[in-house]
């Protein structure tokens, strides 16, 4: 199959459901000419006019709201906000209004809108461009939280997003845009909800998202050098959560890493964690261990930020102490 | 009233600080020196050098993403910037906020900003506690055309104006926000216009001539120094290189090569040294000579940054609280 970039994989969602329903509609800053900061909307403002493909004012509250009002009315757009940092200046919008509406006014109306954005540490841009915030957004019911990990996903999962008629946060990666996989020409669906196995394995389960797959899938290389089995499970979507994937592979492996570049102290890593306490406490043969960024700020020094990301050198420490249970 | 001779020179000074800083830090960027985001200031100049020379020691300011220029004019040290932007313990931020974040309380730099838009409320916050605390502070927030859409600009100025707040709100209009020309930000043309919706003095200037800048500031000082209230100040200028380092073509995917040159014959740094000449306030081997002493101060601070070191591993977890001790 032909192989294209994560980033190249998302243009083409769009385009597809662009050309397929003139109800799909972009908004965010620089998306037309520009292209998007990380080139995702690159050429959708020539083929399909400015009317459809609208560079905003820096007015994240302004246009995301405009994004309900809209979605709430019969469009369907798709919203991008710069980097995920920036979702805290439009939280009302997303938390109190988008997620909410379909809820409170009792199954009246829907809010089929995507709001893109993405998440990841190592470009040197510190603490305010570099946050890893998706636990947040599975605290809000009503909303669902899709993090694609590969360019085949990244493709099928937003083509679902968009065609989905409730709010979906959909979380990319920034430094996952480059990376090159398989991705069908046609249009296809990857489903909410369903985990991938992405490795099998025996020993040791360790259940990544989006960034931490590839580095899970390198030190499962590693491991199996000093004959440890990882088997490697991609949720894929965050909310709704595969638990049943999860816990299968929990029950057949004993032991579990958790792992999200989000902060440890309430993360995703977390909550996945207490699912597999209270539902598969009794496999454990060992305890549950996170693997996430430390509880603190994005530094902007390389070495320090090298040190915040979780990676193999952080995993693998992980991999052997579980195994000497 | 004509302004001293000594004045004058200094504003020149830190014209040229500003623009021979900038375009060192291009070259130390291209060749892989300085991690991360750089956005810089250069045809810039005469803004936050006019506006700062008519500041106190112990005013405020808040800074944007593009700060270099704003907390060089307001006093910065040039060892600890430069040291910053190299990500070393010895930079203003120990390394952790690299370029988008100096800041030393020392001269009133209440931090650079990387959430555009971010620093409008909290100029707004440090001109209110100069009121609460009964001195003469005054206030002043560095912004861009495009940030000005952001709801703090609107929700910082009604606030300001109903308190009487001593804050001077400085627009840079330098007509992109990233690739959004201004006419496709906003339907009207000068910004300052927006400061008649909050019973406040609006003013547009030429932001490339430093003495017209620094003559608005003052007068909006004065004002803020008695008590009567804050003032709104766009100035027009223009950005030469791209967004930031890395733009291709300094931007040329977004505007023409014609008016990047256009704009370079209103280089507001020689500009203000014919002016220098002309008035017979210095001569040209002067002005070369002050240049040269510049110079000097710059390779000293990229001498002190390259063989200075990078923060300590364990300094990750350093200043994430007020240490209690
Ligand atoms: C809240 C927020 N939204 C978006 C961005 C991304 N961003 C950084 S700079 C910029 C453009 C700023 O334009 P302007 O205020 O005109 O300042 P300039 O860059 O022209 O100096 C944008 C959109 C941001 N940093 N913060």
């Amino acid at each position: 199959m032909r192989q294209i970039t994560y980033c190249k994989a998302l243009n083409e969602a769009l385009d597809q459901c662009m050309a397929a329903d003139d109800a799909v509609v972009l908004l965010g800053e620089d998306i037309g000419q520009f292209g998007g900061v990380f080139q995702v909307t690159a050429g959708l403002m020539n083929k399909y006019g400015k009317e459809r493909v609208v560079d905003v004012p820096i007015a994240e509250a302004g246009f995301v709201g405009a994004g309900v009002g809209a979605a709430l009315t019969g469009m369907r757009p798709v919203v991008e906000i710069m980097f995920m940092d920036f979702t805290t200046v439009c939280m009302d919008m997303i938390v109190n209004q988008m997620a909410k509406m379909h809820y409170m006014f009792g199954g009246r109306g829907k809010v089929p809108m995507v709001l893109r954005t993405n998440i990841g540490a190592g470009r040197g841009t510190a603490a305010q461009h570099s946050q890893s915030l998706q636990s947040w957004f599975m605290q809000v019911p009503g909303l669902y939280v899709a993090a694609p990990a590969t360019p085949y996903d990244a493709k099928g999962l937003l083509i679902e997003a968009i065609r989905n008629d409730n709010p979906v946060m959909f979380v990319e990666h920034k430094k996952l845009y480059i990376t090159k996989g398989d991705v069908p020409e046609e249009d296809y669906t990857v489903p909410f909800g369903k985990a991938a196995i992405r490795h099998e394995g025996s020993d040791i389960t360790i259940v990544a998202t989006l960034a931490m797959v590839q580095r899970a899938l390198d030190a499962a290389k590693l491991a199996a050098e000093k004959g440890i089995s990882v088997e490697v499970i991609d949720p894929r979507t965050l909310v709704p959560l595969d638990k049943e994937t999860i816990l299968n592979s929990v029950k057949k492996t004993g032991k579990v890493i958790v792992s999200d570049e989000g902060h440890k102290t309430c993360g995703a890593a977390a909550e996945i964690s207490a699912i597999i306490a209270e539902e598969a406490v009794e496999y454990l043969k060992a305890p549950v261990v996170r693997v996430c960024s430390p509880d603190t700020p994005v530094p902007f020094s390389p070495p320090l930020e090298q040190a915040f990301i979780p990676d193999v050198k952080d995993l693998m420490p992980a991999i052997e102490r579980l195994a000497q249970y | 009233m004509p302004i001293e001779r000594e004045i004058l020179l200094q504003m020149y000074q830190s014209m040229v600080t500003i623009r021979q800083f900038e375009e060192r830090i291009a070259d130390l960027y291209a060749r892989g020196l300085v991690p991360g985001l750089a956005h810089l200031y250069t045809g810039q100049e005469a803004v936050a050098v006019g506006i700062c020379s008519a500041l106190r020691d112990d005013d405020y300011i808040t800074s944007t993403h593009r700060g270099h220029g704003h907390v060089i004019a307001k006093g910065s040290k040039l060892n600890e910037m430069m040291a910053e932007l190299f990500g070393k313990k010895s930079g203003y931020c120990k390394g952790k906020g690299g370029s988008m974040h100096i800041a030393d309380m020392d001269i009133g730099i209440l931090g650079a900003n990387g959430i555009a838009g971010g620093g409008l409320p909290i100029a707004t916050g440090a001109g209110w506690s100069a009121k609460w605390r009964k001195t003469d502070q005054v206030s002043v927030c560095f912004f861009g055309d495009n940030s000005s859409n952001n709801g703090t600009f609107h929700e910082s100025l009604n606030l300001a104006a109903q308190f009487k707040l001593p804050v001077i709100y400085v627009c840079e209009n330098n007509l992109y926000g990233i690739s959004n020309p201004h006419e496709n930000q906003t339907p009207i043309r000068d910004l300052s216009v927006r400061a008649m919706a909050y019973d406040m003095p609006g003013q547009t200037v030429d932001g490339n001539s430093v003495l017209e800048v620094f003559e608005a500031a003052q007068k909006a000082a004065k004002r803020a120094r008695a008590q009567e209230g804050p003032s709104l100040i766009e100035c027009k200028t223009y950005r030469w290189r791209g967004h930031h380092e890395g733009d291709p073509n300094q931007g040329e995917r977004y505007r023409s090569r014609e008016e990047i040159a256009q704009w370079r014959k209103k280089d507001p740094v020689e500009r203000f040294a014919k002016y220098l000449i002309k008035e017979k306030e210095a001569t040209k081997a002067e002005l070369a000579e002050l240049d040269d002493a510049v110079t000097a101060r710059i390779n000293e601070s990229v001498e002190f940054a390259r063989s200075s070191e990078f923060p300590l591993l364990e300094e990750l977890y350093h200043d994430i609280y007020v240490n209690e001790g």
